[in-house]
């Protein structure tokens, strides 16, 4: 009755997010010079959560493949999404500018089509612009239901339909939907697993097919529909102040106006 | 649920050599800005063991209780009023502290492990290389014992006075006094703690050639006088090859310098030698000049499953030819100790789903990233297909990689989780290092002390663990408490067994109170008795660190 899940699941390449960020000496972005890159952590629970999905229903699962668009270097969350699971991948290359969510899910609206793509599991956010837009534009592009926030993910129907548990505020939202759809994750779904090193191995031979932005997807403007006016790091918290009683410190409350 | 999101304050920070980590994560608000939203982690509940806390727990027994034969010696004086004024003359009010009735002076008597309590009642804490020097002639003109101490993050009891010896504290001669940085050189106070030290020189490209768990509160001159190995020995050698000079105060009050020391001097002995190890037996370092590398910026971790000791050295053997200069660590973990761990880590998954005799875990660093991971492809994927390495995996990003280096840390905490741990810390040539865990293992066995399951034995089980680079390894025997039996049947078979394979009874934890009985297992008649001349000609009324291992 329903066709198998062909699920697309884009991942993005960011600065690790065990790194410090520093704003680069222009103010117009962060200094990503010599950093260490890894793939955006919700991308990842965006994987884990596919190849779960195939693991506990490999009848209904046909094909897992991932993309990214980014420098050449974006190879590398690509292969670390292949040692993963996923079946294959593309890189949609393009070195120099920032995209914005817009051109993203543009290019994932064709590529879904091309592909015949019936899930797409992203993550909510990434974490160097946090837009937090993506799965949305897409969902709006393709005009396909979509589940954002996702803590749970369950089949139903033989794979027609999917219930998700999302995160809202003060609680948890359960829908229900029909295939195709848009999930985009969020942190409690799943732990991400480890890449093995067999799996490692194997990931070199599955395929990954290179496309070039520009030329491959001619239509879509990259102009930026956004101005960036200024990056700047966080006021510094100055330093407290210790007190040796309470009267110090209800007198130093009265003085802050604070009491 | 995302893997942590808090940063410690560097990559290695976490790291445990032995025994708690003190290191507290000073960065945390800055990474949570980053991960937006990122709340509730469970992997992060088991990420630090703690800072140390004097009041949850009942007073450790003193040491004399717990050692009736040690007696104080008598041609020691007894602190007197004349001697605190002349302390007053030297020092200001806020250098000394008094035990009064509020104040036992813990902090300073007790040791890490809360094994040990002296019974201190004066602690200095001078701020000048020339404050020392008059206090150690005074005590020496007057027989006042003195222990000298860095962060007391020893782990045998050496920094602790074990009677009502001064406390010399170093913990306010804590200045970084120059750095250059086209050679590399650092200049600092004894009492800068390491973190800070290699914080400094972070900032300028630059790391300290050691590191250690202890670093947010072990010192410079502490791991100096204690010759303490750690994580980047492998790499960087040990402190007698990395130590270009050093400040001492001699007991008498004599100021030995050599700071100025160049990497090449061959002019006759090399005195600063006799200083680095000499645990505050002979001298007091008061000023480290060391040769620090440049910080590499590319970290890769990879978590390896093996089938036996002897795959464990020849992966090593591979690691050494193929990965070359950017092997910077290379662990190895027995499954024993990966169980503990596996209890202790209870909210989080091994990184491995099968069992596996032997773990190893490889670190490299290197200045260029695409290098190194070549590299570590082209080894991983070699040792795969020879059958060598059974499973693995390797760290995709910093959390994975940090997480990977918890299952080699949480050992030694997760040996003492249920009730006690006996630690050893031996060097033993490479092919018989696990040797001694089996044999521990099979005498406990024999004994009938020793049982997993069997609540009613006092040992869970002795686990090996260390650095194979350094052939240095750790038996932690586990157990769920501490009794006569379970030291008898461990000492001193444990010493003799490593001094028959020609080992050292103490790799990087030095002897301290806890071992000093022990030292002829690994130096010989002769050895001890040059030690001993030298102790009686530097520190003839031995002042220093009386009733430790000299």
């Amino acid at each position: 009755m329903s066709s198998k899940l062909r699920v697309l699941v884009p991942v993005k390449r960011v600065v690790d997010h065990a790194i410090r960020p520093r704003v680069n000496k222009q103010l117009t972005n962060v200094e990503t010079k010599n950093l260490k890159f890894s793939i955006n952590p919700f991308d990842d629970i965006a994987v884990e959560e596919s190849v779960k999905l195939r693991e506990s229903h490999p009848d209904l699962v046909e094909s897992i493949h991932a993309v990214s668009v980014g420098p050449v270097k974006a190879q590398d969350v690509l292969r670390t999404a292949l040692a993963k699971g996923c079946d294959s991948s593309t890189l949609v290359e393009h070195e120099s500018t920032e995209l914005e969510p817009l051109v993203i899910s543009k290019v994932l609206k064709k590529l879904v089509q091309e592909k015949s793509v019936n899930l797409v599991v992203l993550g909510k956010q990434a974490i160097d612009d946090d837009s937090n837009n993506t799965g949305q534009m897409l969902a709006g592009l393709l005009n396909w239901p979509q589940a954002t926030n996702a803590c749970k993910v369950e089949l139903l129907d033989g794979g027609a339909s999917v219930r998700v548990t999302k995160e809202v505020d003060g609680g948890e939202e359960i829908i229900v939907a029909k295939l195709p759809m848009i999930i985009t994750t969020d942190l409690r779904l799943n732990t991400p697993r480890y890449a093995t090193l067999p799996n490692l191995m194997k990931a070199k031979k599955k395929p990954l097919e290179k496309l070039k932005l520009k030329k491959d997807f001619e239509g879509i403007s990259l102009d930026p529909q956004l101005k960036l006016l200024k990056v700047e790091e966080p006021p510094v918290k100055s330093a407290g102040i210790k007190v040796s009683s309470v009267d110090e410190l209800v007198s130093k409350l009265k003085e802050a106006k604070l009491v | 649920m995302i893997r942590t999101s808090v940063r410690a304050s560097s990559r290695v920070s976490s790291r445990l050599l032995v025994g708690k980590s003190v290191t507290v994560p000073v960065t945390q608000g800055i990474a949570n800005l980053f991960v937006s939203g990122v709340a509730n982690n469970k992997k992060l509940s088991s990420f630090h063991s703690g800072t140390r806390f004097y009041s949850d727990k009942p007073q450790p027994k003193l040491t004399v209780e717990n050692y009736p034969n040690v007696k104080r010696l008598d041609s020691f004086k007894k602190l007197g009023k004349q001697d605190l004024d002349y302390f007053q003359t030297v020092l200001s009010q806020q250098e000394i502290l008094e035990a009064n009735e509020n104040e036992d002076l813990a902090f300073y008597n007790e040791d890490w492990m809360r094994k040990y309590r002296g019974q201190s009642k004066l602690v200095l804490r001078p701020k000048t290389t020339e404050q020392v020097s008059k206090i150690l002639k005074y005590c020496n003109d007057q027989n006042l014992a003195v222990v000298p101490q860095g962060g007391n993050t020893g782990l045998v009891g050496g920094s602790v006075p074990v009677f009502d010896e001064i406390v010399l504290s170093l913990t306010q001669l804590n200045k970084i006094r120059e750095f250059d940085d086209v050679s590399g050189i650092l200049k600092c106070d004894a009492g800068v703690i390491l973190e800070a030290a290699d914080m400094y020189l972070a900032e300028r490209g630059y790391i300290f050639p050691m590191d250690l768990g202890a670093k947010g509160s072990c010192h410079v001159g502490g791991i100096v006088a204690t010759n303490a190995g750690g994580l980047r020995l492998l790499r960087y050698g040990s402190l007698h090859g990395t130590v270009l000079g050093l400040e001492v105060v001699l007991p008498n009050g004599e100021i030995v310098n050599s700071m100025n020391a160049l990497r090449k001097d061959n002019t006759g002995y090399d005195l600063k030698q006799l200083f680095i190890g000499s645990e505050g037996t002979i001298g007091v370092v008061t000023g480290v000049s060391i040769l620090c590398p440049t910080r590499p910026n590319a970290f890769n971790v990879s978590f390896l499953g093996v089938e036996s000791y002897e795959a464990v050295q020849k992966v090593f053997v591979q690691a050494k030819k193929e990965l070359g200069e950017i092997l910077s660590a290379f662990e190895f973990m027995d499954l024993k100790s990966q169980n503990l761990t596996k209890v202790h880590l209870a909210d989080m998954d091994h990184p491995l789903s099968d069992d596996h005799p032997f773990y190893i875990l490889i670190e490299t660093s290197g200045s260029k990233k695409d290098h190194d991971d070549a590299k570590l492809e082209a080894f991983l994927e070699n040792a795969m297909e020879e059958g060598l390495v059974l499973d693995g995996v390797v760290a995709q990003d910093e959390t994975e990689l940090k997480n990977l280096w918890q299952w080699r840390e949480m050992i030694p905490e997760s040996s003492q989780a249920g009730g006690g741990v006996y630690k050893y810390d031996v060097s033993l040539p490479l092919k018989d290092l696990y040797s001694l865990v089996d044999a521990a293992n099979a005498k406990l066995e024999e004994s009938g002390l020793s049982s997993i399951e069997d609540e009613s034995k006092p040992v869970i089980s002795a686990v090996g663990y260390g650095h194979v680079g350094d052939g240095n390894l750790h038996l932690n025997v586990a157990v769920r408490r501490y009794t006569k039996e379970v030291e008898k049947c461990l000492e001193p078979f444990v010493y003799e067994f490593v001094s028959s394979k020609n080992g050292s009874i103490s790799a990087e934890h030095g002897l301290g109170f806890q071992k000093k009985n022990y030292i002829g297992y690994s130096k010989s008649d002769q050895e001890i008795k040059m030690i001993k001349q030298l102790k009686n000609l530097y520190d003839p009324n031995s002042i220093l660190n009386p009733y430790k291992y000299v």
